[in-house]
């Protein structure tokens, strides 16, 4: 990726986005118009309950899908109309995916579950196995190379899954509902890894539905039945670290 | 994602569900293990026949005496004796242009004695054409000449099998005086060996000049032969020299436009070119019952992709969303669906490669391997994992990957 074009045009610029999905005669608008734009570095949560598009908005942000209307930058080109190939291509080299429910590959190991997108990119066997290894250090997984997602617990599972995320040195970062399977102690955990890396200048897009997770961003946006809401920016407060030292001191 | 990584991704697959795998493959299994076994054993069979026909001597015809029926009741070939040594002079003399050589041939059964050994045999009384028809070189001694045919010399050549039950091993035969019948006769030569012809030992046997067997051992002194052996100068003359032969004895024996023949005349090529269209036909007959099995095979293989992809669809998401595109996604399960077809095929092969073993070993027949119909098997395997494991992979290629990734 060109670094002076990323700081020129914002990394995400969304422009009335619209999906509409058939399913039989009924049209759902599950997007009906959202504009958002994300600048490079920037930490944005977008919180709201089930139905209000969010899920929708981080598709097409994530080049799962294409708006039915309205247009969609990526790092300044448009990929809104790109063919099926096309963004798995851009997926491949510009987005990396968290999810809530880790979707590592099952009996495979660390390692190589992290390699698997660079696979796609056709690096060569060392090169991958070097890039994977600095990847799965770079979340505190260093030792665990070689362990399945059956033998890690449910927030090494995560830490694997963002190594993954991170390999192919993307432009963004999206996380799906991140801590939705872990307990707010690892919760805590996932969120300090997603504000490191974002102070080490990451782009990180944040879907939740629990407002005190989307309160580690810089930018939360609240979605409503496919609009935007509001915007608020939680006073670059809450780093993750810090109130995981505090609840320390609490327990002890 | 190039073929080196997806065929590691494959066999990665394959691995982590090896019973399912194997399960998969067992169609494929069968299918190649009994093809490879029949087609061996057939092909072996086949080689056999080939080289028994050869073994009979190249491009021959024989003529035998024809049936005689007496008030409309066939008597069967050989009851006449209307077939002389005249005959086969003449064939000899006057058709050079198609008959390499002509050999008169008559048999009786002998006890022969050498010391306190006895044998039963039969004996064949002909000429010394009969070696060179039969393609009979002689391992030691010398063949008998015209004159030794003319004075009814007593001088005999043995067969391997006839040396074996009469002398001691090692012990000289050449020129050692054994008993034919009544007739005190001298070894002069010993068959090279030619083993087993249709069930026949053909070293079970012993010439001697056609004059001694039919005036000395018969007692006959009819001109009568049993039969007429014939050379054709090549494959191409033999249908010319049947024509001729046919021509010429029917002049020599009177024979009306109109009048069934007095003879008849075998035709080995034409014998041999039937035995080789059957075995085609049986060969045509087992390449569907291959096709047939493969397709069995491939069925399997085409299901547990299936089930597969289905179980697989969230991996399929996860691969689409790290950037994997449908075409990555449908190469990686075909290359799955040939690997499994592949390795079913190579697995096959070694397994019918060892039951036609066995069975050669076990029961006695041949085998033969051929390298084209083991790697064609092993191909048409292939091409069969590349059929079934293309509609699996295809809608593995088809999902959407946001609907892949949701699957529970």
């Amino acid at each position: 990726m060109d670094r002076s074009r990323a700081d020129a045009a914002p990394v995400v610029e969304a422009r009335d986005l619209e999906k509409i999905y058939r399913i039989g005669d009924v049209e759902v608008r599950a997007l009906r118009g959202v504009s958002l734009s994300i600048a490079a570095g920037d930490f944005l949560a977008i919180i709201g309950s089930s139905g209000s598009g969010k899920s929708t908005f981080m598709n097409l942000v994530g080049c799962l899908d294409r708006p039915t209307r309205g247009t969609y930058l990526l790092n300044g080109r448009d990929v809104g109309k790109l063919s099926r190939d096309q963004l798995a291509r851009v997926r491949g080299q510009h987005i990396g995916f968290v999810f809530q429910g880790f979707n590592l590959l099952p009996r495979t190991s660390a390692l190589e579950n992290v390699e698997l997108p660079l696979l796609y990119q056709g690096v060569g066997a060392r090169d991958r196995h070097t890039r994977a290894a600095e990847a799965l250090e770079r979340v505190g997984l260093g030792d665990r190379l070689d362990h399945t997602a059956a033998q890690l617990s449910g927030g090494q599972q995560q830490r694997v899954a963002i190594a993954r995320a991170l390999v192919n040195r993307p432009s963004l970062l999206l996380a799906d509902e991140p801590t939705g399977n872990l307990d707010s102690q690892t919760s805590l955990e996932v969120m300090g890894v997603f504000q490191e890396l974002n102070q080490q200048g990451l782009t990180v897009l944040l879907v939740t539905h629990e407002a005190e997770i989307a309160g580690h961003a810089r930018r939360i946006v609240t979605f409503k039945d496919g609009l935007v809401l509001s915007e608020t920016s939680p006073s670059r407060g809450r780093l993750a670290c810090e109130q995981r030292s505090s609840r320390e001191e609490h327990s002890a | 994602m190039n073929p080196a990584a997806s065929l590691r991704t494959a066999l990665r697959a394959l691995r982590k569900n090896k019973l399912r795998s194997l399960l998969a493959m067992l169609g494929i299994v069968i299918a190649v293990a009994a093809v490879m076994a029949t087609v061996s054993i057939g092909q072996g069979a086949q080689a056999k026949v080939v080289q028994q026909w050869e073994s009979l001597g190249a491009n021959l015809l024989v003529v035998s005496p024809g049936s005689l029926a007496v008030r409309g009741v066939a008597t069967g070939s050989g009851a006449t004796q209307n077939l002389t040594r005249d005959d086969a002079t003449a064939i000899e003399r006057e058709l050079t242009s198609s008959v390499l050589a002509v050999a008169p041939v008559n048999k009786t059964p002998a006890q022969i004695v050498y010391g306190d050994q006895n044998w039963f045999t039969q004996v064949q009384g002909t000429t010394a054409a009969y070696l060179q028809i039969r393609d009979r070189p002689l391992a030691e001694g010398h063949a008998f000449g015209r004159e030794e045919d003319a004075s009814g010399a007593k001088v005999c050549i043995l067969g391997e099998t006839v040396v074996k039950k009469l002398f001691i091993p090692g012990a000289p035969v050449l020129g050692e005086q054994i008993r034919v019948k009544h007739v005190p006769c001298k070894v002069i030569g010993i068959l090279t060996s030619k083993g087993n012809a249709f069930g026949t030992d053909e070293d079970d046997t012993v010439l001697m000049p056609w004059s001694t067997v039919v005036r000395r051992l018969i007692g006959s002194q009819s001109d009568a032969v049993g039969k007429v052996m014939i050379s054709a100068r090549s494959s191409q003359h033999v249908a010319d020299a049947e024509r001729e032969v046919t021509a010429l004895l029917r002049q020599r024996h009177r024979l009306s436009d109109q009048a069934e023949p007095d003879f008849q005349i075998r035709n080995h090529v034409e014998m041999q070119d039937a035995a080789e269209k059957n075995a085609d036909t049986m060969a045509t007959l087992l390449e569907a019952v291959a096709a047939i099995s493969l397709i069995v095979g491939g069925i399997g293989i085409a299901n547990v992709m299936l089930v597969s992809v289905t179980e697989r669809t969230r991996e399929i998401g996860i691969r689409m969303a790290v950037g994997g595109r449908s075409r990555d996604i449908l190469f990686q399960f075909l290359t799955e669906a040939v690997v499994l077809a592949s390795a079913g095929g190579v697995i096959g092969l070694a397994l019918g490669i060892g039951a036609a073993q066995w069975m050669a070993v076990k029961s006695n027949w041949p085998t033969l391997l051929s390298p084209p119909v083991m790697l064609g098997t092993i191909l048409a395997a292939g091409l069969a994992g590349v059929i079934a494991g293309f509609y699996p992979a295809l809608r593995a290629s088809r999902l959407d990957p946001i609907e892949a990734l949701r699957f529970e």
